[in-house]
């Protein structure tokens, strides 16, 4: 027996420590460190390429060459690497665990999309290139429209928005075209429920429209009501979410659309929440005008993978004569882009990028519908909706749901009243998540609702995850009843970094760095 | 003072109406962030938007609680904007507006009847 093992001298297991846990001398936690600005780690004196002396440029420069650093931090390969990788080691991904935001639909983004975005066909190519060589990606958004068109039940679809917002903007110029087309224009007004997106009456207002608002009823739907009283020949649009933002389904939908119609006005429904009834509901038949879809939500990529969106606006055929260039048309010699406001595109109220689109969102969603299917779709909007009532039931006896009664749709909404006394607001709550391993959800949206708690698991989570994002939500909600505040007030005392002065962020900002 | 549903006061002195947020509209608010206060001269219409008042939370419409021309605001907002959390009812003062129809105030809730109705909320 040898007496050189590597346990001579080697404590092989823990030996327990006892009273707190001690402070460490650098900063830094566990392999974790604490990381500078990246201007504060590099300087002048070093670099991370090897360039030659540059040629006098001075000559040419008629004496205007700057005589100061313009303070690019030096940095190595390794440095640079380390310090991004160190980042993205401190922020929350949907890859690290359920991120419940209410409203973004943060669901999984499934790998086979990346690699289907990454072929060379659909990635390496520019959008100058002559048609006749990129008849491939020009088939897959023609493709891409048919399904947006067939699961919407409508007759044209924009494909060029980049979000949605940018879809609303579209969908709004679509109907003001198609007004002043009619002698119409004297139309100035927009309403939108109280409860809607914050971008609705934003880019009513952006458009040139007043916003108008509409009441809600104590069930949280449109009160219509208020609608018919708002709605006359000064109305140009509606903008209603469905479901909405309380997570309901807007029940009076039809009634609401005959409404509007009959006041001569338009129905753009935001869709945002299309994933609670993609492949069960088609918008067109509700009587909607125009509806963006958001790619990145209901079609994977959520937040739009931290890059751009897409936001397709799905039109009727009173508005599809103003949809905006270009679009694709398929042809017996092969796929072709209409680009020029003439003929088939005389009345397009113009562009809204300058190009074609998103590629990339494109063939992600492409992908995400081929491999999902018609039933598979119909099935992520069945599952979302299952998942958000297991919360809401899993949830309503230590947590007070904000509409009790019935379920919801894609999404579990609890306002704070069950917080009364405790001394723990929604903001603490939502920060003890942290602490306990979860994204907080959404957080006083809608603003109809106080303290309101927004969650949205999305289809993609198992019954284990919700299990026990569940689990982790009743202790927090024992511990707020049971008078822990401290536990709530300072969170989070766990995540790289502890809880900001919002406040003073918003009043006295640091929006540059400086040496 | 006087109060309106929406959560203005309005205090009278001669023709001249200083207009402001109430104590439980800057604390249902939370840290006051930004105000945007009226340009002086300004025409507004008792109902009609007068300034905005943004906080961490939301930014909300400051409406007219009456009619008139606006005669002074109050410009120390834009660098303090938390005097409205301090003192709503006082410094916090928005701007000030010569009343063209005194009659307007009268038909506001006085105190009382403003505490009665925040009861009800």
């Amino acid at each position: 027996m040898s007496t050189t093992m590597n346990t001579v001298g080697r404590p092989t297991a823990p030996v327990a420590t006892a009273g707190d846990i001690p402070a460490t001398l650098t900063g830094a936690r566990g392999l974790l460190q604490d990381e500078a600005l990246i201007f504060e780690l590099g300087g002048w004196n070093k670099t991370g390429v090897d360039l030659p002396e540059a040629a006098d440029a001075d000559e040419g420069l008629s004496g205007l060459m700057r005589d100061t650093a313009i303070g690019l931090p030096g940095l190595s390969e390794p440095e640079a690497v380390r310090h991004y990788v160190r980042l993205s080691q401190k922020n929350h991904a949907i890859d690290l665990a359920l991120y419940p935001l209410g409203s973004c639909t943060m669901k999984h983004n499934p790998r086979l999309n990346e690699k289907m975005a990454r072929l060379g066909g659909f990635s390496d190519i520019h959008p100058l290139q002559p048609v006749s060589t990129v008849q491939g990606a020009l088939a897959l958004i023609d493709r891409l429209a048919h399904w947006l068109k067939t699961l919407t039940g409508m007759p044209a679809v924009a494909m060029t928005p980049k979000a949605g917002a940018h879809g609303e903007l579209c969908g709004l110029l679509a109907i003001k075209a198609a007004h002043e087309a009619a002698g119409q224009g004297h139309r100035k007004t927009v309403l939108c429920p109280t409860s809607a997106h914050g971008t609705n009456p934003a880019t009513a207002a952006f458009v040139g429209y007043s916003v108008v608002e509409i009441a809600q009823t104590d069930d949280g739907r449109v009160d219509l009501t208020d609608l018919a009283a708002k709605l006359n020949d000064q109305v140009a649009a509606i903008m209603v979410t469905n479901p909405n933002t309380c997570g309901l389904f807007e029940r009076d939908i039809v009634e609401i659309a005959r409404l509007t119609h009959d006041a001569g006005a338009y129905f753009y429904c935001d869709g945002a929440n299309f994933n609670a009834i993609v492949g069960r509901v088609r918008p067109g038949d509700l009587g909607v005008d125009a509806m963006h879809i958001n790619l990145h939500k209901t079609f994977s990529t959520p937040h739009g993978g931290g890059g751009p969106g897409a936001g397709p606006v799905v039109l009727s055929a009173a508005l599809a004569p103003f949809a905006p260039a270009p679009w694709v048309v398929h042809q017996a010699d092969g796929f072709r882009l209409v680009e020029e406001a003439v003929d088939e595109a005389a009345s397009a109220f113009g562009r809204m990028s300058a190009f074609h689109g998103q590629m990339g969102m494109f063939v992600r969603a492409y992908a995400y519908m081929r491999s999902h299917g018609a039933d598979g779709l119909r099935q992520v909007a069945e599952d979302a909706v299952l998942n958000a009532n297991y919360i809401k039931a899993s949830l309503s006896d230590v947590m007070s749901p904000a509409f009790r009664d019935g379920p919801c749709m894609h999404e579990a909404l609890f306002d704070d009243r069950w917080l009364e006394g405790t001394g723990v607001t929604t903001l603490d709550f939502a920060k003890a998540m942290i602490d306990e391993g979860f994204h907080p959800m959404t957080m006083y949206f809608p603003l109809v609702v106080h303290g309101a708690m927004l969650i949205e698991p999305t289809e993609t989570e198992s019954r284990q995850e919700l299990d026990r994002f569940i689990h982790a939500l009743r202790l927090l909600a024992g511990a707020a009843k049971a008078g822990e505040v401290d536990r709530f007030k300072g969170a989070p005392f766990h995540a790289p970094l502890r809880r900001l002065d919002e406040t003073q962020a918003a009043r006295k900002p640091k929006l540059r760095w400086r040496a | 003072m006087r109060f309106t549903k929406d959560h203005e006061w309005v205090a009278l002195d001669g023709d001249v109406a200083t207009v402001g947020i109430t104590a439980y509209a800057a604390e249902q608010l939370g840290d006051v962030v930004f105000v945007e206060v009226p340009d002086i001269g300004k025409t507004v219409a008792q109902g009609e938007g007068l300034a905005v008042v943004e906080s961490v939370k939301a930014a909300s419409d400051v409406y007219a609680p009456i009619s008139g021309e606006v005669v002074e605001a109050n410009g120390e907002l834009g660098d303090a904007p938390e005097t409205v959390n301090a003192a709503p009812e006082a410094a916090g003062w928005f701007a000030k507006i010569k009343v063209s129809d005194p009659s307007q105030v009268e038909a506001l809730m006085d105190r009382a009847a403003y505490e009665d109705y925040l009861q009800t909320l």
